[in-house]
This record gives C-alpha cells, structure tokens and sequence, in this order.
C-alpha cells in the first residue's frame, strides 16, 4: 500500500499512475458472471451472430430471463446485437461449474427467434451433455449441435 | 564442581559451612514460589480454565481413542493390526495417493470422519481401478450419462490440478475440441464414474498448470483417439520438461509472480518484476512451522498410508499404468 500512498500525494496523476492505482485496489479474480452488459460469443452460423464478431462489436446481454439477474448454463437472455434485440439460450459458461459439468473458456449463446425456433443451422463448438436434460424449446438448439462434451 | 556434585549426592555434612548451602536452599524457595509469572507464553488463568470447562457435544479425541481400541470392544482396532502386513510403504506414497491424507488443516480434522471416509474409498476402490496419476497426465474419464445415446460418454484431457480430500478428491481435466477450450472437474469417487484410465503418466513442472488457460491451444490439445503410451514397468514417473508459451497479456492472473518453472520468458516491461519482487516472499520456504501446519505429519502419515496398503493390497507401483502396459500387450 506504501505505493497507493505515494500516488495519491502527487497532485496530478497520468492514466498509466491512475491505472496502477486502481489495479493495487482490485485484486480479486473476475467472477465472469453472465449479467447485464456482460458480452457473450454466439456460437451458431447465423449471419448476424459472424457479423457481430466482425464488427469487433459481440453482443451484450441487456436482459436475463431469471429471478437471479445471473445467467447460467440453459438460461434464456436478451441480447442487443448490431442495434437489433435477439433472444438466446446460454450454452456454455465461463464460470466455475458443477462436478461433471463442463468449463468453457468463453460465454456462448445460441440466438433464438422470439417464437423459439433458431437462427442458425448448426452449431460449431461442443454443448454441454448436461442440457439434455432440458424440455421444450431448447430440444430445437440441441438437434443443431455437432458434438457433446 | 565437586561442591556441586557432593550436593547432588546428598553429603551435606562436610559442606554446612559452605555458603553454598544457603545458596542451594534460596534456589528450592525461589522454585516453589514461582516468581515467573503465569501469563508468560499466554498461559493465563482464565485460559487454563476455559480449556478445562466441559463443552457440550465435544469429546476428546484421545477418550474417544481409547474406547474405540479397548479389549471390551467386539473388535478392537488396533495400530498393530493394521502393522501386520510386511507391506513396504512406497517412498513417495504422498504423491501416489494423496487423497487418502486428511485435511492438514487442524479446524478440519476430524478423526472419525477420516476413517469412515477411508472406509468408504476402499469400497470404492474395490470396484474400480483408481490409477496412479499426476498433473500433467494425459487422462480419460468414462462417465455414465442418462441422456447420451450409449448411456455413458468419455472425456480425454490433460489433467491440469488434483485438489481435495478425502472423498471429496477432486481433478480437472483440460482439452481443446472444436476451436474451443473445455475443462470439466471430476470427483475421483463418484460412483457415476465407470473408469479413469492415464493414457500417458508424466509429471510436469508445475503443481497446477491453469497457465494453460492462457497458452495458445496446442499446449492443450489432446485427440479424443489418443493411444495409451505405455511405459516400461518399474520404471520412473518421467517428466515433462516443456515449457509453455503464453499469449501476450491480458491474462487471467500475474503468471510472473508465481514463480512458474514451466513457462518461458514472459517478455514484460522492467516494472512488472520489480513489482513481483516487491511483493515475493522467498523466506516463507525457510519457515518451518508454516510447512508444519500445512502438511500432515509424517508418523500419521505413515500410519495411515500402512493402513491403506494394507486395505488396497496395492503394495507395488503404477498399479494402473501396469494394467494399460498388459492391456496394449495383449
């Protein structure tokens, strides 16, 4: 802390000092928790998911289905995704999971259409065994999956 | 000094007049009275008092200890029942087993539970082979899954951390599948496990290779046909001296403060190794009670990994690795 003290008696600070400052105050690890404006990789081939990744621009969540406001593994979010809002089940976390239960190493979603159906054709990473266990709408996205892990 | 002994032997008759006496009475007084106060070394009145209150639900290990070995018992357990058994313990049982050491943490121990839970890996580990392995091994886990097409599915990576104890044991397997890095944590007795086999035992130079983590893929990309790759028996645990090239930053976490030997040069500016230095503390590998507190001791350890062996009758080595060495042969 003795450096902490020592930047914040110089009267003027550069953004590389500031910087510094802040990073002796954060010192947590990210707990990568899928909330609002929290950006996630769409995993399918639907153009508007490629476009966004293009762009340099991936797409956001503004709005999570759940009581929790954290999405988890087969959780339905609101995206905002090239000034469009496009629904998406989360298919694979960053977060620490369960025994069993895979870790990816990104956020991916699956974009759906606001009657369920979804936009792509095929996704292109492998989804979780454990989401089989789930009904409904979501028997769409697994039917569009190459491999389980 | 042959005052001094003539005291020690009790021939205080030619002595009387020495001063000696008066100053050898003056030491017994001093002794008796105490003029050390009580509250050295925290050893206060009120502190002596607490520890002799009886606590509610709280019985001591050693009574519970002698109970459990009396002769009234229907069957004792004894220490030297499980010493029976020639069994040679393996020199580096604690890296071979480590599950089977308790919690080295004394808020944690609990004397009973370890031995119920030992009880309950030997059941276990009856039923399936349970292989030497270490991080840095290529592994594979055969899972039951309800919902896949053969009710089972298999996972190979290389195992990137081994946590936990006890039953609650605990590794992590890593791979790189289609453009993307999966890791999945397996608890090492959980019995929706169908098998665990080491397709390669090696060591790496790390405890704990979540570097990987942040290395380009090809450091953790392991086919999912990956052949066993046997190793000649008896022989060593070779290994693996790689060192990984890590991705420019950002990164997870300060990989260049953790003093890693199996990453290469980090190539970052002057300040960020000043700043690792600032805030090393090379001396905590000189501090005995702190290594003391953080491991099991080695006559529990011994007792217990006895007890093992004898269980297990895995008396040799690489038990796992010998079988995958038969299996390729056949």
């Amino acid at each position: 802390m003795a450096e902490a003290e020592k930047l914040e008696s110089t009267a003027e600070w550069s953004l590389a000092e500031t910087r510094n400052f802040y990073a002796l105050l954060y010192t947590t690890n990210c707990l990568q928790e899928l909330r609002k404006l929290a950006r996630v990789r769409v995993v399918d081939n639907s153009a508007l998911g490629r476009a966004a990744t293009v762009a340099g621009k991936p797409a956001r969540i503004i709005h999570v289905y759940n009581k929790q406001e954290v999405a988890c593994l087969g959780d339905k979010v609101l995206l905002a995704i090239k000034g469009q809002k496009k629904r998406a089940y989360v298919v694979g976390c960053k977060q620490k999971q369960q025994p069993n239960i895979p870790r990816f190493d990104s956020n991916n979603v699956v974009l759906v259409e606001d009657n369920g159906s979804p936009v792509g054709t095929r996704i292109t990473v492998p989804i979780p065994s454990a989401l089989r266990a789930k009904e409904g709408d979501f028997t769409k996205i697994l039917s569009l999956a190459t491999r389980f892990v | 000094m042959a005052l001094l002994a003539q005291l020690a032997r009790g021939c205080t008759s030619k002595i009387t007049k020495f001063p000696i006496e008066v100053a050898a009475s003056t030491i017994c007084v001093h002794h008796f009275s105490s003029r050390v106060p009580y509250d050295t070394y925290n050893n206060t009145k009120a502190r002596r008092a607490r520890e002799l209150r009886p606590r509610r639900n709280y019985l001591k290990n050693d009574d519970v200890e002698k109970h459990r070995s009396s002769f009234l018992q229907d069957k004792p357990v004894l220490e030297e029942d499980v010493d029976q058994q020639p069994a040679s313990v393996p020199r580096d049982f604690r890296h071979v087993m480590p599950e089977f050491l308790p919690n080295p943490n004394p808020l944690m121990r609990d004397r009973i539970s370890e031995r119920l839970e030992r009880m309950d890996m030997y059941q276990r580990r009856a039923v399936i082979d349970i292989p030497e392995f270490y991080v840095g091994s290529i592994m594979a886990v055969t899972m039951a899954d309800k919902y896949a097409p053969g009710k089972q599915t298999r996972f190979v990576g290389i195992c990137i951390d081994r946590g936990g104890h006890g039953l609650r044991a605990n590794f992590i397997l890593r791979n790189y599948i289609d453009g993307q890095g999966v890791e999945i944590l397996f608890d090492l007795y959980n019995p929706t496990l169908q098998k665990i086999e080491v397709l390669k035992l090696e060591k790496r130079l790390d405890d704990q290779l979540f570097y990987l983590r942040d290395a380009p893929p090809e450091y953790s990309t392991v086919p999912f046909d990956f052949q066993p790759v046997p190793l000649p028996r008896g022989a060593t645990v070779p290994i693996n001296s790689i060192k990984v090239k890590l991705n420019p930053r950002p990164w997870l976490e300060r990989w260049e403060r953790m003093n890693l030997q199996g990453i290469e040069d980090l190539e970052l500016p002057e300040k960020f190794y000043i700043r690792a230095k600032a805030v090393a503390k090379p001396w905590e590998k000189y501090d005995l009670m702190k290594q003391y507190r953080a491991s099991v001791n080695d006559d529990e350890a011994a007792t217990i990994m006895k007890e093992v062996l004898s269980k297990t009758g895995t008396t040799k080595r690489m038990g796992g690795q010998q079988k995958i060495s038969l299996r390729k042969g056949r």
